[in-house]
């Protein structure tokens, strides 16, 4: 049984086919390197799985046990062991603590200090520290980026979903992110890594499904998906499909 | 136009000798219109939130009303509060006619449909990326509402400013449920209209003067809040 698992999922909006039959499983500690183009229903599959939308067709499993169409309090205990980190990040009008807290407040479990503590690590660890009193608002692009990383890191999630995380980033930042989600591998937190970025997902990924026009077309592990045969247009990732990107 | 200008200096100087009068009807024409902005508003922002959170057959149609209610002429409010609350009415018992209690009661009801709205208006216009960020945080629907307010705070706050300003300005519910005693249920506008009726001008041009002031006061406030 696969720690993460989607079935047959697919999304549809009016008479637009957004997802088709999609199926993944991803087990904890792994990078699940998700690339496709722009518009090939990369982020639509994100919130399908962190339950922000109700698919259309098929199913979500977390930890052998259906969570998508169930009512929402056991949509939101599903949801409070994942955390997502959007494309365009957008923060909350307060202070950077405020901002990274949020999430922890909301579970109302840690006193004030053991947030304050937490808090004080998850910016540490995207190289932010000392932000806390700052207004999160008046930050430049790459910083809410990592404010939001660190947002969605304080709280441990068992599964991280990343919207091209890097997209907004100059190139020193987008190396830290990587060393910081490399440093998840084999833990205890899956990820799931939403990129049309190739070198990144083939250095962060175990392994990778290539979605195009929303479905899986070639799904495996990294080195098979990225093998020097790929690149002579032979692999996986080039054998029967197009790569526009 | 000697008459106006005696009368303008009459009024500066009750104003600027702190006469009893002026200033027990000042305080309390703010007393009651406070309370029922403040009434109103903790009834209206909830409210105002669930009507733009939810979807549901006839939202539009709802809000539509709402947004018709917002000239509600005071007379009308007046005479459905007095129905409701005259001693055959169905809040007979807690005789609130003719007391300050039963005009804040009328004038929250008056200011609703404005903060209502105002608050859907607000809402909306935070974008549903904080909602999802919210939600995907692990928020609740009543955090992720609260969250979506405190966002909104400015313009919620206009609302509320906006709807004191109507409460302060209005005749009709003050006149028809507080019945203008004097010393008990005498606003500033029941003032002016009784007093103008008995022809004592510089005591109305004060209490005008006052209305307008605060009115002025709120403005700048509101302004302020807007960041303007």
């Amino acid at each position: 049984m696969a720690f993460f698992e989607i079935r047959s999922l697919g999304k549809s909006y009016g008479k637009a086919e957004i997802l088709k039959g999609i199926d993944l499983t991803v087990e904890r500690g792994e990078i699940l390197g998700l690339i496709g183009p722009t518009g090939s229903g990369k982020t639509t599959l994100l919130r399908l799985v962190n339950l922000l939308d109700d698919p259309s067709t098929g199913c979500i499993l977390f930890d052998g046990r259906e969570v998508s169409g169930r009512p929402e309090r056991e949509k939101l205990a599903a949801r409070r062991k994942m955390a997502m980190v959007f494309q365009k990040p957008v923060m909350f009008k307060a202070s950077v603590e405020k901002n990274v807290s949020y999430g922890l407040r909301m579970r109302g479990r840690d006193d004030a200090k053991v947030v304050r503590e937490r808090v004080k690590e998850a910016l540490a660890a995207v190289g932010l520290s000392g932000y806390e009193r700052r207004d999160a608002n008046t930050l430049s692009g790459g910083e809410m980026q990592r404010i939001a990383l660190s947002r969605a890191l304080v709280l441990q999630p068992e599964l991280l979903l990343l919207d091209e995380p890097t997209a907004n980033l100059d190139p020193r930042s987008a190396a830290s992110i990587d060393i910081l989600l490399q440093s998840l591998a084999g833990g205890k937190t899956a990820v799931i890594l939403a990129t049309h970025n190739m070198p990144q997902c083939r250095n962060l990924a175990d392994r990778v499904a290539v979605l195009q026009a929303g479905r899986i077309t070639a799904q495996g592990k990294n080195e098979e998906i990225f093998n020097d045969k790929a690149e002579d247009q032979s692999g996986p990732l080039y054998s029967g499909i197009c790569v526009p990107w | 136009m000697e008459e106006i200008y005696s009368g303008l200096l009459q009024a500066l100087e009750l104003i600027a000798a702190r006469d009893p009068q002026v200033v027990e009807i000042t305080f309390r024409s703010i007393f009651i219109s406070l309370s029922s902005a403040f009434l109103a508003g903790i009834i209206c922002i909830p409210l105002g939130g669930i009507i733009e959170f939810r979807q549901f057959w006839g939202k539009r149609a709802l809000i539509n009303l709402i947004q018709t209610f917002y000239s509600l002429p005071t007379v009308t409010v007046g005479l459905l509060v007095f129905l409701l609350i005259s001693r055959s009415g169905p809040l007979g018992s807690l005789n609130l006619l003719f007391s300050p209690a039963g005009m804040i009661f009328g004038q929250a009801i008056l200011v609703s449909p404005i903060m209502i709205g105002l608050t859907i208006t607000a809402l909306a216009g935070i974008g549903p990326q904080i909602r999802d960020t919210s939600k995907s945080l692990g928020a609740t629907e009543t955090q992720i509402i609260i969250t979506v307010i405190k966002e909104a705070r400015v313009a919620v706050m206009a609302a509320v400013l906006l709807g004191f300003g109507r409460a302060l300005s209005e005749v009709g519910v003050a006149m028809m449920i507080g019945g203008n005693i004097r010393g008990y249920t005498r606003v500033l506008t029941t003032s002016i209209a009784l007093e103008t009726s008995m022809g004592n001008l510089e005591l109305s041009m004060a209490l005008g003067i006052i209305l307008i002031s605060i009115s002025l006061a709120v403005n700048l406030l509101l302004n302020r809040f807007q960041g303007r």
